[in-house]
């Protein structure tokens, strides 16, 4: 069940995200990253955080990705043309990706020992209580990063006030 | 019914479950839109559809034929994928998130909950997250068609949908708070104690984010008031302005899905979902097993359908709000009021614990 | 089951494309686009280690995540939209003021 689970919705990301990569559109790479993150959030749920897999949905496909859509929709941003800069990128990008993922996966595949080849994933139906975990957590030992997140938000939010206005 | 084993019959159960809500559903979302018609047509001295069968109560059947016998037109400027994709978002996403509804009290048939289909532990965030993903459905709608209306008209639906979720987000929290579980079943378990008198809305002191989730939840499903996205002497039709046939009808469904499931989770974090209102002073009188089952569902079905009539009512008589009132009564009036209600709900209940 | 290393490995393909569409896409929203791709492929390891060591600290650590994404996504569109404002274009090679 973990395994099929982990296959299909691995397999659903990794699509979304190559097609993020080969679309021209910006709207079709945010859709794709839309996929990615949805596939995802079904990974973190077959992982325990269910929470976590909520929020994805909520604040990242929910409002985060509808405010990429949102803002190439008011830009009406067209499919990006080729430059020099870009063919430039393309001898640059893909090796340096294929080197930072074979790299990755190196060290991933050596350091097997200390994974100890450990299987993980719990099974869906015995859903630990894993938000009281969380929030248990979040507000005594992390109490005080949280409030400094709640006012970079804050800070954010005036930010993008500022910035955004039309000048008088 | 030997020869299967648990999973199998899990399994062969859980569908039929799925294909029987899914069936119901769309029967309640095409007699909602009757119901409508007809109650908007009383409310204003007219008599509505009846014409087609008994009291017009197959006008719906009619109504879906038509619809699928239209001729079903592609704008040549058209993004093809993403148009025919957004009606589809739209309604799957108002027909998923009644998964998790418990609509009656837990009735259990070779270990299978009849009356949900799946009981989530955090189903209250499932129905959030469900609710929005299905803006996707209306922004792309809008984009695609490649109109101005309909461009307007979906920026305006993703801007107020987002805006709107906020306070309906928060709204919900003191209820969390009260009940320490987003499970939706443990949520109606916890106003069950007394009858009305320990629903949310009344014992619970929760009035103020009911007031908040229904302004929220209007703007949320853009319906009367705040049906701004398709305000028709402005945009025309807003995003839906150049579907036609079998799309349109996907729309169309899924804005009274969309109602259908609100007034589901309205019923259920403030209305105490199936229980009865009169707590358990009549159980001596009917104890039978079906009777148990049957009468926790009627009462469900009743208060969905008077929150309905509510929506419907509303629709009979406000005016449309202006775009800016609408954001402004959004973020300046509903998000502080919201924070206001958890505040004072954490206090109290800090207080009593 | 699944072997830790599968997540690992996905979380791996994830951020590696993240960074080829990061480098090879010209428009300024694409390439925030592959940022975020990439904050998820991290974040996947941290829920995967999570899991693996039966602590919520990782899971604690995506909160954050989220949360500073939100921030950085809300300011970083603003910013967008003032550059769109001024140089009618998105694309970043004509962004070159300072440049030239």
């Amino acid at each position: 069940m973990q395994l099929a689970l982990f296959i299909i919705f691995g397999a659903l990301a990794l699509g979304g995200a190559l097609n993020l990569l080969l679309q021209r559109h910006p709207i079709h790479s945010a859709l794709s990253l839309v996929v990615v993150m949805m596939s995802l959030a079904v990974l973190y749920w077959s992982l325990g955080a269910e929470f976590l897999a909520a929020a994805q949905v909520i604040v990242y496909s929910g409002a985060i990705m509808v405010l990429f859509v949102f803002v190439i929709m008011l830009l009406n941003a067209g499919t990006e043309q080729r430059t020099r800069g870009s063919r430039a990128a393309y001898a640059v990008g893909i090796p340096g990706a294929a080197a930072i993922f074979c790299l990755l996966s190196f060290v991933f595949l050596s350091e097997r020992g200390a994974l100890k080849s450990s299987n993980i994933g719990g099974d869906l139906s015995s859903a630990t209580d894993n938000i009281a975990e969380v929030s248990a957590m979040l507000f005594t030992k992390q109490l005080l990063p949280f409030e400094v997140t709640s006012i970079l938000i804050l800070v954010a939010i005036l930010g993008a006030v500022v910035l955004a206005r039309k000048e008088q | 019914m030997t020869h299967l084993t648990n999973f199998e019959l899990f399994l062969l159960l859980s569908v039929l479950k799925v294909a029987v809500v899914l069936v119901i559903l769309l029967l309640a979302v095409a007699y909602t839109v009757l119901l409508e018609r007809k109650l908007l047509a009383r409310m204003q001295n007219r008599w509505g559809p009846s014409r087609v069968g008994p009291f017009g109560l197959l006008q719906p059947l009619v109504d879906g034929a038509k619809s699928f016998l239209k001729e079903d037109m592609n704008p040549l400027a058209a993004e093809r994928p993403l148009f025919i994709l957004a009606p589809i978002i739209a309604l799957g996403c108002a027909l998923i998130s009644v998964a998790v509804v418990p609509f009656g009290a837990v009735t259990r048939v070779h270990g299978v909950d009849l009356f949900q289909i799946a009981n989530v532990n955090i189903g209250l965030l499932v129905i959030l997250g469900i609710t929005s993903i299905g803006v996707y459905g209306i922004t792309l709608s809008g984009w695609s068609s490649n109109n101005k209306y309909s461009l307007l008209g979906s920026l305006r639906s993703t801007a107020q949908v987002i805006s709107y979720e906020l306070a309906l987000g928060l709204s919900l929290v003191g209820v969390v708070l009260r009940a320490q579980s987003l499970n939706l079943r443990t949520i109606v378990n916890s106003q069950s104690a007394h009858g009305a008198l320990s629903w949310n809305i009344f014992g619970g002191f929760q009035i103020v984010a009911f007031f908040i989730y229904l302004m929220a939840a209007f703007a949320e499903t853009n319906r009367a008031p705040f049906d701004l996205p398709e305000a028709e002497n402005e945009l025309v039709a807003g995003y839906h302005t150049e579907y036609s046939s079998m799309k349109f009808a996907m729309f169309f469904m899924a804005e009274y899905a969309n109602m259908i499931t609100v007034s589901c989770v309205a019923t259920l974090l403030f209305f105490g979902g199936a229980s009865s209102p009169f707590g358990h002073i009549f159980n001596d009188f009917f104890n039978t097993p079906v009777l148990n089952a049957v009468f926790p569902v009627c009462w469900f079905v009743a208060k969905v359908f008077a929150f309905l009539a509510l929506y419907i009512w509303v629709r009979g008589t406000l005016p449309r709000f202006r775009y800016d009132q609408l954001m402004s009564f959004g973020w300046k009036f509903l998000l502080p009021l919201a924070m206001a209600n958890i505040i004072v709900t954490s206090f109290v209940i800090a207080m009593r614990g | 089951m699944v072997p830790t290393a599968y997540y690992l490995i996905l979380a791996a393909m994830l951020f590696s494309i993240g960074i080829a569409a990061f480098l090879i896409k010209r428009n300024v929203i694409t390439i925030f686009i592959s940022i975020e791709l990439m904050l998820n492929a991290v974040n996947l390891t941290f829920v995967a280690f999570a899991h693996m060591w039966h602590q919520v600290s990782g899971q604690i650590f995506v909160f954050f995540v989220m949360v500073v994404a939100a921030a950085e996504a809300a300011v970083g569109l603003a910013i967008i939209i003032s550059i769109y404002r001024t140089r009618q274009t998105l694309n970043v090679d004509e962004i070159d003021l300072m440049k030239s």
